[in-house]
């Protein structure tokens, strides 16, 4: 990698002003996507704010119907949680499946979040729970957040300090992994609090997005046969070496309704 | 102590060093004053070098030397040799481009070498070359196999206008074509067989270092063939007297072909070493390792088989090309003809078979032996075809191979190989057994019921390994020898250094080799060690690929502990005061026939070196001795693998719900070792049957799965729980009675499991599905088949 200065700021505070003061810095969550960009000298920032050491950014919180996820935890972490298994079971079943046992271990909720990965899965979880990504700044609704490829709506200076998921009824999210990265090839998070139902799908596209229609078939009945012809056009879908557009268009149908089932089997 | 260790599983001596982190890997060694290079590399895959800047990088800081293919060209430094000249149709000898170390005038592959910066650190090297301005002027690219002989496809190379290597074939052609006219069935398919990246898990690594004092250098490098190395690069490269130059290659994290062959970087390093007077070391990083370590396979193949009603086979035709990427890789020439066409007579009786294999440049990497190495090739031709025609008959399939199967032997093939001895029958049917053949109709039904497709797949193949002899392979085009050298130093006190010219790069042959030399001298394993990887300790290598290593290099062994038992009868006849002729030797214990008078062998090695009751006068003194053993054939491992999948048909994806493998490897030293080696082989074969494929862009010749995001290597998740068993029916010309056994899963596995594929698909009406049977393929194929319907 090419050289570059290293801040690793105790509290958050003091994050955000050296992210006003420091020119072309770029912040340093768990490293996953970051580093081996790096490595193969694709980026090249002045300097690195490891958020490492900002405790006030950890940690996992159950409350009433809500549960609050730090942007700082990490993948392995999510996983293992007992209140995430009580929560949103089908949330640490995700984390579980993120990546390998490494980036699992080092990879954290916010800067996967901040990265928006087109075939990260996370975002699939905070779009079809439609939770709320809290920053320093405010409190941005999962429908708003996600912007594009690689884009978000957080602006410079802003950082990503939590994650609040309201509780479903029920929720699931099946993916079809890619046997190389392990990202997702499509991954589909459906989710059912009090008759809201959600659809979130992950790789399909540069960027997460929700199947409307799925989401009122389901409102009628909350079954897999209500969507299995629901097709999403491949129009704007992803073609790449690993599946075509209409693949994945494909694959979107069957995961959602691998999603319902395994939600309905959840409870 | 004297107990038999030739066929237990001892543990693998080893272990201990590499599991507490004790293994020395070339990029462990430091030598004082030691430099770092770095390799700038094309981006274009075909491009025209206009000029070629370094001034700025020179200034850079911690630069050493940069050099480029002109400072080589000036330094008369030479081209990298191909080992293998293949003679085509036409009588012409093939088209040998210059490989120069570093690119001249052109670059014709992305990662091909432009220049070397050497600094004091790796970061300052790779900082430098980054200001390096490299003028191209990009060229069109020709990429796939199939474009490379199109009228109008860009030249690789000047001196192959129509980017043919060579056109060559085998066998009675006129006969195979009069076959075919008047078969009452003719099975044909057509596929490609997928380009791979070896993917050891040590990348490629090299420390040159030269001495002013005596005008010598020292090579560290991940090398499968030590000698090898230093005979190319010294007689064909450099320049060099071969005695001043020590190669080592110290513990080496894997091979599977891709450390056979000279590479420019290790070359260009140890020229630089004397150029700068200080020590070189340059480390792959993984996606240099993607992109220029040489890749495997990359055929596509036209197959038919002429059958009469009864599924006898007649004839077999094949028409292959073969990738051999931008330039000539050490044996790229030999993989596709000589380690292909032979092999496709497979287990069977076809009497007459005609191969036709053309070898094309294009402006991909080097292709040369990935483990297997041609026989994967052949194997996937004769089995594809074999379960399809099966089908077409309405046959059983092992009915088929069976009514096929050789079974007398020696058996002359009409593709030159003469197979010594084998068993299919006893293979087949052990793994029948094994696989429970039997049961499947049962559990494919109840796999219906969950909506999913079974199938079940085969795959009886048969490999040529220990290949030989010398004068056999010289007359087919060979420029080096085939055979192995060993020496046994058996020390004052009895202990054993055993010098081998074989090379373990995870196989254990100190393990293996171990076991063997304890078991003829009758000595515990422990007071054996096996030194292999430097020039400078082993009298001579040819080192290891092709499943060589124990009916070669074994067998060197085997002949030098002939002779260290011969010397041994004389100092026991002296000892005990009878005649040579009397002395019996049996595992370590010289005894005169018929009495309890007897010596071991440490105290005859004691005897050998304290001399003081010795025949002195006709006997010299000490117990060493050396052999090399050049094989008088191949030696042919063959075996059965049964493959058996669950297809999802929603979204197309392939499960292996089982595998079976039932090898005949000859007599087996290490059974534990020898499972070990299936595994990983089947690990591999079953990679490129489902998930790996190496592609470059059609048009740009850009290397798109260049790091593990877009390669998929299988993890052991994608792997079953393996099935495997062995039969033994003993090599009949090798002492050990041993064929080898390093390549078999990569040879058997992929044929038996896209037979398996297919065999699920069949009643859908499919027929095939392209390596790697991706999910989409397989979704699609049944989407053909569902629409032709």
């Amino acid at each position: 990698m090419h050289a570059f200065s290293y801040h690793r700021p105790a509290t958050l505070k003091e994050a955000v002003s050296l992210l006003r003061k420091v020119e072309n810095a770029k912040l340093l969550a768990g490293g996953q996507s970051l580093i081996p960009v790096l490595k193969l000298r694709l980026a090249s920032p002045a300097a690195m704010i490891d958020l490492g050491a900002i405790e006030e950014m950890r940690g996992i919180k159950l409350e009433g119907e809500t549960l609050t996820i730090g942007a700082l935890t990490r993948h392995a972490e999510v996983a293992a949680s007992k209140d995430v298994a009580i929560g949103i079971p089908a949330l640490a079943r995700l984390a579980d499946g993120i990546g390998d046992r490494q980036v699992r271990n080092q990879g954290t909720l916010g800067g996967a979040l901040a990265n928006n990965d087109p075939a990260a899965d996370y975002p699939a979880a905070v779009l079809g729970l439609g939770a709320t990504v809290n920053t320093n700044k405010r409190a941005i609704g999962a429908d708003r957040f996600f912007t594009g490829l690689f884009e978000t709506v957080l602006k410079p200076g802003e950082i990503i300090t939590s994650v609040a998921f309201p509780l479903a009824n029920r929720a699931a999210y099946a993916k079809f992994r890619n046997p190389a990265s392990r990202f997702a090839i499509v991954g589909v998070f459906v989710s059912e609090a009090a008759g809201n139902v959600r659809v979130a799908v992950t790789g399909a596209a540069p960027c997460v997005f929700r199947v409307k229609a799925m989401e009122r078939k389901l409102a009628e009945k909350f079954a897999p046969d209500s969507i299995a012809r629901v097709r999403v056009p491949p129009d704007n879908l992803s073609s790449d070496i690993h599946a075509s557009a209409e693949y994945r268009a494909h694959l979107v149908t069957v995961m959602a309704q691998r999603a319902v089932e395994a939600a309905l089997a959840s409870k | 102590m004297n107990a038999p260790l030739i066929g237990t599983s001892v543990k693998r001596k080893e272990d201990y060093r590499f599991l507490t982190g004790g293994g020395q890997y070339t990029d462990d060694v430091m030598l004082p004053g030691q430099t770092c290079a770095c390799f700038l590399r094309s981006p274009h895959a075909h491009a025209r070098i206009r000029s070629v800047d370094t001034e700025k990088a020179r200034s850079a800081p911690g630069v050493v030397a940069i050099f480029t293919g002109d400072d080589l060209a000036k330094a008369k430094v030479g081209g990298l040799p191909c080992g293998w000249l293949i003679t085509g149709v036409n009588g012409q000898p093939m088209k040998e481009p210059p490989h120069p170390p570093l690119a001249q005038g052109k670059v014709r592959y992305v990662g091909d070498h432009v220049a070397v910066v050497i600094a004091e650190t790796l970061n300052q090297a790779k900082d430098a070359a980054e200001l390096i301005e490299v003028d191209y002027e990009a060229l069109p690219a020709v990429v796939k196999v199939a474009d490379a002989r199109k009228p109008g496809a860009p030249a690789v190379h000047d001196i192959a206008p129509d980017n043919t290597c060579y056109v060559w074939a085998l066998g009675d052609k006129a006969a195979v074509d009069k076959a075919f006219a008047s078969a009452q069935h003719v099975t044909a398919l057509e596929f490609i067989n997928n380009r791979l990246i070896p993917n050891a898990i040590e990348p490629r690594a090299a420390v040159a270092s030269y001495s002013r004092s005596d005008d010598s250098y020292t090579l560290y490098v991940t090398s499968q063939n030590p000698h090898v190395a230093r005979l190319l690069m010294t007689a064909f490269v450099l320049g060099l007297p071969e005695h001043k130059v020590r190669v080592i290659a110290p513990d080496v994290g894997g091979g599977f072909g891709s450390k056979i062959y000279l590479y420019a970087e290790e070359v260009v390093i140890t020229w630089a070493s004397k150029q700068i007077n200080r020590p070189v070391k340059w480390t792959a990083e993984r996606s240099e390792s993607f992109m220029s370590d040489a890749h495997g396979r990359d055929h596509l193949t036209k197959a038919e088989l002429a059958l009469d009603r009864n599924g006898k086979f007649l004839a077999m035709r094949v028409t292959t090309t073969a990738n051999m990427g931008a330039y000539l890789s050490t044996f790229a020439s030999c993989i596709p003809t000589i380690l292909y066409a032979t092999l496709l007579a497979g287990q069977y009786t076809t009497p007459a078979i005609y191969c036709e294999v053309t070898a094309v440049f294009t402006n991909t990497a080097p292709v040369d032996a990935y483990r297997g190495a041609g026989r994967p090739e052949a194997t996937y031709v004769v089995e594809r075809l074999v379960d399809t025609a099966a089908r077409e008959l309405g046959m059983d399939r092992s009915e088929i191979r069976r009514r096929n199967f050789i079974k007398e032997f020696p058996y002359q093939t009409p593709v030159a190989l003469l197979y010594d001895t084998g068993n299919y029958d006893a293979t087949l049917t052990e793994a029948l057994k094994l696989a429970d053949v039997a049961g499947f109709e049962a559990r494919r039904q109840e796999a219906e019921k969950r909506g999913k497709l079974r199938g079940l797949g085969y795959s009886t193949y048969i490999e040529a390994c220990g290949i030989a002899p010398s004068n056999v392979a010289g007359s087919l085009g060979a420029r080096a020898g085939l055979f192995e050298a060993g020496e046994i130093r058996v020390h004052p006190t009895g202990t054993v250094t055993v010098f081998t010219g074989s090379h373990s790069h995870g196989q254990g042959h100190e393990t293996t080799f171990a076991q063997v030399v304890a078991d003829r001298l009758g000595i515990p394993l422990e007071n054996v060690d096996i030194v292999h990887g430097d020039t400078g300790r082993i009298l001579f290598g040819m080192g290891t690929y092709g499943s060589r290593s124990i009916a070669v290099g074994g067998t060197a062994i085997m002949k030098a502990l002939d002779k260290i038992v011969a010397k041994g009868k004389k100092i026991a006849a002296h000892l005990l005061e009878a005649a040579e002729a009397d002395i019996e030797y049996d595992r370590g214990t010289f005894r005169v026939a018929g009495t309890d008078r007897k010596k071991t062998i440490a105290e005859v090695a004691f005897a050998a070196y304290v001399p003081h009751n010795y025949p002195l006068d006709k006997l010299e003194p000490g117990l060493n001795e050396s052999a090399f053993y050049d094989p008088t054939n191949f030696t042919f491992p063959a075996g059965s693998h049964l493959c058996e999948v669950e297809i999802d048909p929603e979204t197309g994806h392939t499960r292996i719900v089982n595998f079976t493998a039932v090898d005949d490897f000859g007599k087996v030293i290490n059974p534990m070792i020898v499972e070990g080696q299936v595994h990983g082989g089947l690990a591999q074969g079953i990679g490129q049957a489902l998930l790996e494929a190496c592609v470059y862009d059609p048009e740009s010749g850009q290397l798109l799965t260049g790091t593990y995001m877009d390669y998929a290597l299988p993890r052991a998740d994608d792997l079953p729980s393996f099935k495997v068993g062995t039969q033994e029916t003993p090599c009949t010309h090798n002492p050990l009675g041993v064929k080898g056994c390093g390549e078999a899963g990569a040879i058997g596995a992929p044929a038996a499991v896209i037979n398996a594929i297919v065999d699920a698909l069949a009643p859908l009406g499919v027929r095939d599905v392209e390596m790697p049977a991706t999910p989409e393929r397989v979704w699609r194929a049944i989407r053909a088949a569902k629409a032709k319907k």
